[in-house]
């Protein structure tokens, strides 16, 4: 199925098609993770590959142009060539790979059983992909979230910036629409309730500040195409949010110094109480809502300045 | 089960990674090529999980009842990677955005055109 989906995706020419099968192949993806048992990935990938992706795509083809223009130069036989060429070579590769579900894989020798077996008696969460994303592999996840944070300011710096505000055209609101309004009016409170329930309990079932944070900024983008951009941005303020995107870092960051002061390891949550388990707890407890707070605002203000461009665009076209 | 079905799960992998490629490399315009890039990074994503898995575990949530857990360390790893992705793929889609904006036009061939002619 998704060798299939992936397949259209190379001989269609609209784009418009393309991107919303790319959400359903984010989709299936999604469900392959769930039966391979790696519930929390199934969770990320559900809400950002067929979620917020498939809204930025869409956003960008408003934008940009719907339909792809065909070649003038004839089709070469090249690239298909050297596609066919690696995947023989990758299809060898995979001959001295362990088959699927083999519990003697070099894989499961290393770290992991020392994950599996001692995480609970030291980080104290049932949730194993939670602690090992927040306490073992902690400086991985800071990594991660000062990636997304850049990402964030470079969107903000090739798309916030120089435009003129006072000319900005609002797109056309959804609002009159009676049936949408009543319904995301009832949805929005419960997305945002199903936000913080991922953010908080994180520890005990799949979830954490990732998904929270995506989920949050669905929620507002959700709002923000019904009641359009003007009302969202009262609602929070682009600059709010330009300044929640280094809070969340902050948070996380500010956490690894407290631990080095209080006289651990930068991001060793033990010393953060006197029971080491609780010190883990809280530690664990900041980080996710630091890198929930960033994901969150970077999403927002990524979803506003592609719309913002878009009434600027549209002006420049009258 | 039987060593070839054990490698199915690899071969889809490499088969959507090279569709990936191919859409990146042979495909002018760039917003099929980000689609395309995405695809390659979806690939990975499920060679990953595929290795993290075990036969008869069950998700890594601690719980008295079970006792085969799946590999919970790919699952970290690719959970961040797919949040990364997003907020690097936007970073493109905002690259395309200006591209469009100063050339007209999304078309690798179109925007060589010009810049030769410059």
């Amino acid at each position: 199925m998704l060798a299939a989906t992936a397949l259209s995706v190379v001989f269609l020419r609209d784009l418009f098609t393309i991107v919303m099968l790319f959400g359903i192949y984010s989709l299936l993806s999604a469900g392959f993770f769930v039966t391979m048992d790696a519930v929390d990935v199934a969770l990320t990938e559900a809400a950002v590959g067929a979620g917020v992706t498939t809204v930025l795509m869409l956003g960008t083809l408003a934008l940009t142009s719907r339909k792809e223009k065909i070649s003038r130069t004839p089709p070469s036989m090249i690239p298909l060539g050297v596609v066919v060429v690696t995947g023989l070579v990758l299809v060898y590769g995979t001959l001295d790979m362990p088959s699927l579900g083999d519990p003697d894989a070099p894989i499961h020798q290393h770290v992991a059983p020392r994950y599996i077996e001692q995480s609970y008696e030291e980080v104290g969460m049932p949730n194993i992909v939670t602690s090992v994303l927040a306490s073992y592999r902690g400086y991985d996840t800071l990594g991660e979230v000062v990636v997304i944070f850049t990402a964030g300011l470079g969107v903000l710096t090739l798309l916030g910036i120089g435009g003129d505000d006072r000319h900005r055209v609002r797109p056309p609101e959804m609002a009159h629409h009676l049936v949408l309004r009543v319904i995301s009016r009832a949805m929005i409170p419960l997305i945002l309730l199903y936000a913080l329930y991922i953010q908080f309990h994180g520890d005990y079932g799949p979830g954490g500040g990732f998904q929270a944070g995506v989920i949050f900024g669905a929620a507002i983008i959700l709002y923000t195409m019904i009641f359009g951009l003007a009302k969202a941005e009262q609602l929070i303020s682009p600059l709010f949010l330009r300044y929640m995107m280094g809070v969340g870092v902050l948070i996380y960051g500010g956490t690894g110094v407290l631990t080095l002061l209080l006289g651990g390891n930068f991001l060793d949550y033990d010393t953060l109480a006197h029971d080491p388990l609780h010190g883990q707890h809280y530690g664990i407890l900041a980080v996710e809502l630091g890198v929930g707070i960033t994901v969150t605002a970077v999403v927002i203000s990524i979803f506003f300045y592609f719309t913002g461009r878009g009434s600027q665009s549209g002006e420049d076209e009258q | 089960m039987s060593s070839t079905l054990g490698l199915y799960n690899y071969w889809i992998v490499i088969f959507l990674m090279m569709v990936g490629f191919y859409v990146v490399i042979a495909h002018g315009n760039l917003i099929k090529k980000v689609v395309g890039l995405n695809i390659f990074q979806t690939s990975v994503f499920i060679l990953y999980i595929t290795m993290g898995k075990v036969d008869g575990g069950a998700a890594p949530i601690l719980d008295d009842a079970v006792t085969v857990y799946s590999n919970p360390l790919p699952h970290v790893l690719i959970l961040t990677a797919i949040v990364v992705g997003v907020a690097t793929t936007a970073l493109a889609l905002a690259l395309i955005v200006r591209i469009r904006e100063e050339y007209g036009t999304v078309e690798e061939e179109e925007i060589h055109e010009q810049d030769e002619s410059l």
